[in-house]
């Protein structure tokens, strides 16, 4: 069996974005996203900090300082960019226009919750950023993250342990294992990496999978 | 004859003092006033409330203003200082001197939108079953749990801008905007520190921020540093 990398999570995320849409990348892996976009498949990627039309990351000699993305990154527009101001960059995230927003995640309970702004730092500050307004205007909302963490914990789970981000919003999540909706019955799990069997995944799962009649094999290319 | 420009710093913050409640405009380092934040470092006004963003770009750029402990409170949506190290203000927080209230960034910006557009208050689902609605009245539109978010305004909004007219109005470059408009909106004294002045007005369907929004103009140098996207 071999999970998928970083890399490669984003890439099979990026597959599933349909031709045309309005899609928010959060920080962390969501950014990666963008670097696998199906060349024939146009996508308005949005920043909240005033952005619909982000393009790549600007190389050297085009830095203008003027111009970043929500990760405060020196970007390029793309054609058919917009530029505007927080209150309608959010306009367009909490009034539901944004087709997909894609975040990282500490947690995904079988409800849909979503755990990812407060790691519950000792010492540090609070980060918040739009993550709330993403997870409760966005049509779909799909989260990538490993499936466990570090040490070995489940991150999909009956209930979220960390401070929710959100309720009962996640539509679907992106692992180095498997591709899992979440649906009114819990979790569903529509690919699974290849080499892995059914009770290896549950054991890696805080919460009952079940599988889809045609559950399929998550793979992606060398990256 | 309507000229709002200001000749030095001191006339651009006239009447900031003690206990002023501050909106500090700046997202990725675009839009910051680093001139007149800088000049707020130099000042002695105690027991102030920073409304921005991200307390991070002000820490970084001039933490004098938290290392003599004159913030009582910041209100923001990202608390958490650059690197692995707690940050003057991060200790001041976790020893109960200084105050932070975390907002959602749309929350945060809609709650200035709400106190310069006189709504005092408005229902959001955003942060409804969080640890953020902790303390806010509840209720539910067509089925869906909303909290109740106060609005916003302040004494001053500080804020750079591309290009400024006499008559105050703002024309923003590539991202400088993000909160620019919503703090000019619900601040009681708006100030843009810009490097163009001009004499020519601004064409009307060129205003980012129609200066009916804007008291103050200051002329400087872009203070900006040239790692202004490191600093949050």
């Amino acid at each position: 069996m071999q999970p998928l990398s970083r890399n490669q999570i984003a890439w099979r995320a990026a597959q599933d974005l349909e031709e045309g849409t309005y899609v928010n990348l959060g920080l962390g892996m969501p950014t990666l996203i963008a670097n696998y976009k199906p060349v024939d498949r146009d996508l308005m990627f949005h920043s909240e900090n005033g952005i619909v039309g982000v393009g790549p990351v600007a190389g050297e000699n085009e830095e203008d300082p003027d111009f970043v993305d929500a990760g405060s990154q020196k970007i390029t527009l793309n054609p058919g960019a917009a530029l505007f101001d927080s209150t309608m960059a959010f306009a367009m995230i909490r009034g539901g226009h944004l087709d997909v927003t894609l975040l990282g995640g500490f947690e995904v309970s079988q409800t849909g919750d979503l755990a990812n702004w407060d790691a519950k730092m000792t010492h540090k500050g609070q980060l918040v950023g739009g993550a709330m307004d993403l997870v409760t205007g966005a049509k779909s909302v799909w989260v990538t993250m490993q499936h466990t963490t570090k040490t070995g914990e489940p991150r999909l789970v009956k209930t979220c342990s960390y401070p929710l981000t959100g309720v009962g919003t996640v539509d679907r999540v992106y692992t180095d294992l498997a591709v899992v909706d979440v649906t009114p019955d819990g979790f569903l799990v529509r690919e699974m990496i290849d080499g892995l069997s059914r009770d290896e995944l549950q054991a890696k799962s805080g919460a009952g999978l079940s599988y889809a009649d045609d559950c399929g094999v998550l793979s992606a290319p060398e990256l | 004859m309507i000229d709002k420009r200001v000749k030095t710093v001191e006339a651009a913050l006239e009447g900031l003092g003690d206990g002023a409640s501050i909106m500090v405009n700046g997202f990725g380092g675009t839009g910051v006033p680093f001139a007149l934040v800088r000049s707020l470092e130099g000042m002695s006004a105690r027991n102030l409330t920073l409304i921005l963003n991200g307390v991070r770009f002000v820490d970084g750029f001039a933490p004098g203003i938290f290392d003599a402990k004159r913030v009582s409170k910041v209100v923001v949506s990202a608390a958490r200082s650059r690197g692995p190290d707690t940050s003057n203000y991060e200790r001041q927080w976790l020893d109960g001197e200084l105050e932070i209230e975390m907002v959602p960034q749309g929350t945060f910006a809609e709650r200035m939108r709400a106190g310069g557009a006189g709504i005092p208050a408005f229902f959001t689902p955003t942060g409804a079953g969080t640890d953020l609605a902790a303390g806010k009245e509840e209720r539910d539109f067509d089925g869906q749990p909303c909290i109740l978010e106060n609005a916003l305004t302040a004494d001053f909004a500080l804020i750079r801008a591309a290009r400024v007219d006499r008559w105050g109005n703002v024309r923003f470059r590539g991202t400088q905007g993000n909160f620019g408009l919503a703090m000019a909106m619900a601040a009681r004294v708006t100030v843009i520190e810009t490097s163009d002045t001009s004499e020519e007005p601004i064409p009307p369907e060129d205003v980012h921020v129609p200066g009916i929004f804007v008291d103050r103009v200051f002329h400087c140098e872009d203070m900006s540093p040239a790692n202004a996207g490191g600093l949050g």
